[in-house]
């Protein structure tokens, strides 16, 4: 059972994640937001309840479906929700979008949206981190889809063989875009490739928190004592299609709702009102909260100003300033 | 002091290691080989293994660590056992440290320097022989030095270590053995955006860079014999830029020549051609002359390698093609 202050902070936090997106949606749909917007619908539990055992000097580095981790390591709403709307009070001052947003200051090391193209950054914080021996610990974020990635297996046997403080996190939402990960990965099971580095590897039911919350306890400890890193496979399934418009001619209907049947965040409000943490009035005033949040975040993020063209050149460089 | 320009890299890391606990080294066969060229020799043994740290053959790897160490708060120092292997890394350089900054809203800094040498000049061929500068220039987000002499090693090199922003720092494997005067001062540095006049002339400007300088100041020598005073300009950093003491020269001379051992097609020497012509055109008494390796990958034997690079004599010949003295 999860202490009540951190159960709080998951369900909320699965909670703001679930409304901030469907609201991003909504907004693209009536054309107010462009580009890519990668959601994490359905797979909310991962990063809720990671993000939930990390202090604000943990580092992670997320994905091009990013929103989610992004949220559960501290951004506000309303910056998050202006950065997908390329305004000025975004994260990155309108120059990320979905796909790149980053929060350093609360150590996200940023969505990436190369495939795979996080994992090594996130290894190298961790590297920082035992040299400057400051007990913080980095989570690698990325899907199934990474792990075929050169990078993955690199970074496995950088941390490995450093002995560095840092969890992987593959988040095995069963499709890499809509090629279906029995076409694309060697293995059934993810996890097993963290025997070919010499590093403990396990498979959770990526939509159960309390599953969750025990393997990445486990893996954090390791790190944290110096042991070195682990990877847990988080099995789940995103809802909708890889981009917002995805027609999803790859998978049935069914199968999407076999899976909205495993909600994760329905699934731990029942947990939670069986376990008499919460009371289902106290639940729906999280939810409402949470709603009412998103909804200020939109009506921010489309009454803040636009970027101004003048600051183009600004931060390509430390010192600011064009190219040459 | 006189130094080699391989003990003056190493030098320049070990005191910068010495004055700043965050910076690093690793790479490949950094710790008790000191590196394929001996540039981190016997440094393991003053910063241990920690600092001075052996990876993996895995540079996408240990590229990507760089960058996720400098945002933590090091100083990472990445060496490259050819320059060719950047390649390797390319996304991790191209994707994610030139951008980190811009993209994060400004809200990082990426001290990194990745560093190691290029070029021809041991027969290493096509895949360990090329000069790969000009690919860096183009994507905005990273300074690129290309030191030609020890003391420019050093003091680019410093200024790069101490510079917030990700560094590509070529070095050349014909120089290393290359011996001049180097500063004693370990705070000597040399900014990034100026360029070197490394001889004055008046009747035609040659810029060139790493082993080309010195092939650009025979040519010199030898058209001085002619009657002919050629001003040869190193720009020492291709990111900075600094075209001000190029495009001045040329409004003296009313001649260029730019020559490198990078391709010609579409070589840095394109770009320095173009921003001269749309500059200073008025001043321009001849079309300018660029010189670089052929359009082939770099072939493995000698006489093939001397004929798909610029000599010496294709120089001299280029300075007096724009004086009409052919």
């Amino acid at each position: 059972m999860i202490e009540k202050d951190r159960a709080r902070f998951i369900y909320q936090t699965m909670n703001r994640i679930r409304c901030f997106e469907m609201k991003a949606v909504s907004l693209f749909e009536s054309n107010k937001l462009r580009g890519s917007v990668h959601l994490y619908v359905g797979e909310e539990a991962v990063a809720a309840t990671v993000c939930s055992q990390l202090s604000e000097e943990d580092y992670i580095a997320s994905t091009h479906r990013g929103h989610g981790h992004c949220i559960a390591k501290g951004a506000t709403l309303d910056g998050a929700m202006a950065e997908l709307m390329g305004k000025s009070t975004g994260y990155c001052k309108g120059r990320s979008g979905s796909m790149h947003i980053a929060d350093l200051s609360k150590g996200n090391l940023g969505a990436n949206a190369i495939v795979g193209g996080g994992i090594p950054i996130a290894t190298g914080a961790a590297l920082a981190s035992k040299m400057q021996n400051n007990g913080r610990v980095s989570v690698s974020f990325f899907g199934d889809g990474a792990s075929n990635e050169g990078t993955f297996h690199e970074s496995l046997n950088l941390a490995a063989v450093w002995k560095l403080p840092i969890i992987f996190i593959c988040e095995n939402n069963l499709y890499g875009i809509s090629v279906p990960s029995w076409q694309s990965t060697s293995v059934k099971d993810i996890s097993v490739r963290g025997q070919a580095y010499g590093i403990p590897g396990i498979t959770v039911d990526g939509n159960d928190v309390e599953a969750i919350d025990e393997a990445f306890r486990t893996a954090c400890q390791r790190a944290r004592d110096g042991e070195g890193p682990t990877l847990i496979e988080c099995k789940t399934y995103r809802w909708l299609g890889h981009w917002t418009g995805d027609p999803q001619p790859y998978r049935t209907r069914e199968e999407i709702e076999e899976w909205k049947q495993k909600c994760p965040i329905k699934r731990y409000r029942t947990k939670l009102i069986e376990q008499g943490i919460f009371t289902s009035e106290e639940l729906d005033g999280i939810e409402k909260e949470a709603q009412a949040e998103a909804d200020r975040a939109a009506e921010f993020a489309l009454n803040s100003p636009e970027p101004d063209p003048a600051g183009l050149l600004d931060d390509v460089f430390y010192e600011g300033g064009a190219q040459v | 002091m006189i130094k080699t320009y391989a003990m003056a890299v190493h030098d320049v890391m070990a005191e910068e290691m010495r004055r700043d606990e965050r910076v690093f080294i690793m790479g490949e066969d950094v710790e008790t080989l000191g590196g394929v060229f001996g540039c981190t020799r016997d440094l393991y043994k003053e910063f241990g293994t920690e600092r001075v740290r052996n990876t993996p053959i895995s540079e996408a790897g240990f590229v990507g660590a760089g960058i996720g160490a400098a945002c933590a708060g090091m100083r990472p120092i990445v060496e490259l056992m050819y320059m060719d292997f950047t390649f390797v890394a390319m996304d991790q350089i191209l994707n994610q440290a030139a951008k980190t900054r811009y993209i994060f809203g400004g809200n990082a800094k990426i001290p990194l320097v990745i560093r190691g040498q290029q070029g021809i000049g041991r027969g290493n061929a096509a895949t360990h022989s090329q000069s790969v500068e000009t690919f860096f220039m183009h994507i905005p987000g990273l300074k690129v030095a290309c030191p030609s002499t020890p003391a420019d090693a050093a003091g680019l090199l410093r200024t790069a270590i101490r510079d917030d922003n990700p560094v590509m720092f070529f070095e050349h494997k014909a120089l290393y053995a290359q011996k001049g005067e180097v500063p004693e001062d370990i705070d000597f540095t040399i900014p990034f955006g100026k360029a070197d006049i490394k001889r004055e002339g008046t009747d035609v400007t040659i810029v060139a860079n790493l082993l080309y300088v010195g092939r650009a100041l025979e040519a010199a020598e030898i058209l001085s014999g002619e009657g002919i005073s050629a001003e040869v300009i190193d720009p020492r950093t291709l990111v900075p830029l600094d075209m001000n003491t190029i495009t001045e020269s040329v409004k003296k001379t009313g001649r260029l020549v730019v020559v490198h051992e990078a391709h010609r097609n579409a070589g840095w020497g394109a770009e320095i051609a173009a921003q001269v012509t749309e500059d200073v055109f008025p001043y321009l008494d001849a079309a300018p002359i660029r010189l670089g390796t052929a359009p082939c990958p770099l072939p493995f034997n000698l006489g093939l390698e001397n004929a798909a690079t610029p000599q010496v004599a294709d120089i001299v010949k280029a300075a007096k093609t724009v004086l009409y003295r052919i």
